[in-house]
């Protein structure tokens, strides 16, 4: 008989505080939500900011930790540290553009709050997942909440229909997840990311059980990062969806699943890279072409914008095709955190021009915004020129390092292809920047920004986000490098206790 | 196991499986499901994971499968009359799923052999065994599980819940598009509007 002892399991409590916080959040305005009215969520919202503010403080004190806890299911390094900054980051400006957005639909705000924070903390377990099966619960907390924060727009059957596509899709993709969890469990006798790393350094790039498990696990994440061709639910999803959450999706989303995706694969798989680097060759090709060639046809802002997500999630799938190399990793992560700022302030914009009941999300509802409203306008001006990589801005400092690393790698072909679909880009972006400056205006009444403070500083935020990250790169860019490094440098361990 | 008992058990989940998706009534389906749950979870208690066994037939047969019945005697969902349509569909996805078969089939008979066959713990499977397990190796995803099903419920909740009362549009006068019936009936997805 086994002795049970708690001794055996390594409890290292502080670095796992911030997800406890983003829970306890979740739970009190759970508690407290029902006896609110609709009309005066935001209260609620501020519990969620404050929340969110708490754990952003926490994760800083654990930066500069490296452990391995709870036996290996959880990592907790700077990348962890990194990607759950970011994500609280995306978090708190999602609440925040939200604050006057679900009170005037009328969303029920208890269980809106509580889901976005549910959702932040499953991104912040795939961040920090240290074996597989956390990894697909992090992900499964994550999706849930959202397919149903996708349908809140009770009145709007785009959002109806959005959600239930949304799910029946993202139902399929976790399907091929966890059966790819499944084979390489099969394959390396292990679901701890550490061992599975040694088990196939040793002599499993010929396993076929490992090749499908890894094919398995590609479909499953391609669904999530909106890859193409798994990206059939992307633009319908995008566009139904309350605009935060639209938002939320195109960040947090994204983001959290590139956690998972690059620590499994460019760390944990890296040894065998060259059975999945051509893949990832072709994804990110065809994914950055469709994207981008679609994009250029939409009337809609939002469903523009959606694409536009999915070409930025091929040009970081080409930065994973350039393997394992470390320069590779720490330019993508880069290009994420400019990303991630870019996106929410440009769907901040969307939001400032919405009104109660009423979806303003044409391109050509931009018309002549640089009359009337300047200042939206210039926000919306820099977040295009930097989606579309126009200097100094962070997406053009993003795209550079980018594609310098690939180069590096020899991958020519790749960032020409990349390099032309930048350029088609510019055409889309830039047409915004025309409705507003060049076009004379249909005078939109826009409720004052001034009246709505959380909207302003999620604009600001993102403003100062593209501006900063763009013009000084280098702490950004060393924070990036050195969190990658973190996650792919830590030496492997050769055994854990999986049957005591 | 003896090696005859698991091909039949294993036949025998197969053939139910065709079950579920052969036949008309969606009542019949429901059974032959449970039929290849029950089934898998003899398979369990065989391979010695005895707890996880029973657990299978309890949560799967007990209650999941009971609640699938329910819902369709609820929503009274007919036998499908129309079992000829969609044969293109169909075709496709029986070539699809053959394919994926023939590749698993490909590699289970190319993948290495097992090379050391390791003796179980003398209390492997039991309830004890699993419970040390899901609160020591497994505690996290242990407790996550249940944050997951939580904001599943809460999710649920939400979108089952009564549409509050309805808004009230903005006027006409304040809103360009919405003025003229014409205007937002050329382009009525680009608007919501509440009933």
């Amino acid at each position: 008989m086994n002795q049970f002892t708690l001794a055996a399991v390594n409890f290292a409590w502080l670095p796992i505080l911030p997800l406890i916080a983003v829970t306890l959040g979740a739970m009190v305005i759970m508690l407290v939500g029902p006896g609110i009215d609709d009309e005066d969520s935001a209260g609620l919202g501020l519990i969620a900011l404050m929340t969110v503010l708490a754990a952003f403080v926490l994760t800083l004190f654990t930066l500069g930790e490296n452990t391995l806890s709870f036996g290996g299911a959880l990592a907790l390094d700077d990348y962890s540290g990194f990607f759950e900054l970011v994500i609280l980051v995306a978090t708190a400006v999602t609440i925040g553009m939200s604050l006057d957005y679900v009170a005037d639909e009328r969303i029920a705000g208890a269980e809106y709050y509580s889901l976005i924070l549910f959702a932040a903390l499953g991104m912040m377990l795939m961040a920090t997942a240290g074996d597989l099966i956390i990894i697909f619960l992090g992900l499964e907390t994550m999706s849930i909440a959202v397919y149903a924060l996708v349908g809140f727009l009770r009145r709007d059957p785009r959002s109806s229909e959005a959600a239930l596509k949304y799910f029946l899709l993202g139902a399929f993709s976790t399907g091929f997840l966890l059966y790819g969890i499944a084979l390489v469990y099969g394959a390396t006798g292990t679901i701890r990311l550490d061992p599975v790393r040694a088990a196939v350094a040793t002599d499993m790039a010929s396993n076929p059980l490992l090749l499908m498990g890894l094919g398995m696990m590609l479909i499953g994440f391609g669904f999530k990062v909106a890859a193409v061709p798994f990206h059939m639910w992307t633009p319908d999803a995008y566009e139904g969806a309350p605009t935060p959450v639209t938002a939320f999706m195109a960040v947090g989303v994204k983001v959290a699943a590139f956690a998972g995706f690059l620590r499994i694969f460019l760390v944990h798989l890296g040894p065998v890279s060259a059975q999945w680097s051509a893949v990832l060759w072709v994804l990110a090709v065809l994914t950055m072409s469709v994207g981008n060639l679609i994009a250029l046809v939409q009337s809609n802002i939002k469903r523009m914008l959606a694409y536009s997500a999915i070409a930025h999630a091929g040009y970081i799938i080409l930065g994973m095709a350039a393997a394992s190399s470390h320069q590779a990793g720490g330019a993508i992560l880069y290009y994420l955190l400019g990303y991630s700022f870019t996106t929410l302030g440009a769907f901040a914009v969307v939001i400032a021009l919405e009104r109660a009941g009423e979806a303003r999300d044409r391109i050509s509802d931009f018309r002549g915004l640089a009359r009337t409203h300047p200042g939206l306008a210039a926000a919306m001006a820099i977040f295009m020129l930097s989606l579309a990589g126009v200097p100094p801005l962070a997406g053009f400092v993003g795209k550079f390092y980018l594609f310098s690393a690939a180069l590096n790698a020899g991958l020519v072909w790749l960032v020409i292809i990349a390099a032309l679909n930048s350029a088609i880009s510019v055409y889309y972006y830039t047409r915004v920047i025309v409705e507003m400056y060049a076009r004379e205006g249909n005078e939109i009444d826009v409720k004052r920004i001034g009246a709505r403070p959380a909207l302003l500083l999620s604009i600001v935020a993102g403003v100062a986000g593209t501006v900063l990250i763009g013009i000084f790169p280098q702490p950004y860019m060393g924070a990036s490098a050195s969190a990658f490094a973190a996650a792919a440098g830590r030496p492997a361990l050769k055994t854990t206790a999986m049957l005591r | 196991m003896p090696i005859g008992i698991f091909m039949f058990l294993a036949a025998f989940a197969i053939i139910a499986g065709f079950g579920v998706i052969m036949q008309r009534n969606p009542v019949h389906c429901v059974l032959a499901l449970a039929l290849v749950l029950i089934d898998l979870g003899v398979l369990f208690m065989g391979l010695d994971a005895v707890t996880l066994g029973f657990l299978q037939i309890i949560v799967y047969v007990g209650a999941i499968m009971v609640l699938f019945l329910f819902v369709i005697w609820l929503l009274n969902i007919q036998a499908d009359p129309g079992a000829g349509r969609h044969l293109g569909l169909k075709l496709f996805g029986s070539i699809a799923a053959a394919a994926l078969a023939a590749e698993f089939a490909a590699i289970i008979v190319h993948a290495p052999k097992i090379r050391e066959i390791r003796t179980l713990p003398a209390d492997f499977g039991t309830v004890a065994a699993l419970a040390r397990s899901l609160f020591s190796d497994y505690l996290v995803a242990f407790e996550v599980t249940s944050v997951l099903l939580l904001a599943a419920i809460v999710g649920a909740i939400a979108l089952a819940r009564k549409v509050s009362a309805p808004l009230v549009l903005v006027t006409p006068a304040l809103s360009r598009d919405v003025s003229t019936p014409a205007s937002s009936a050329s382009d009525p997805a680009a608007h919501r509007k509440s009933a």
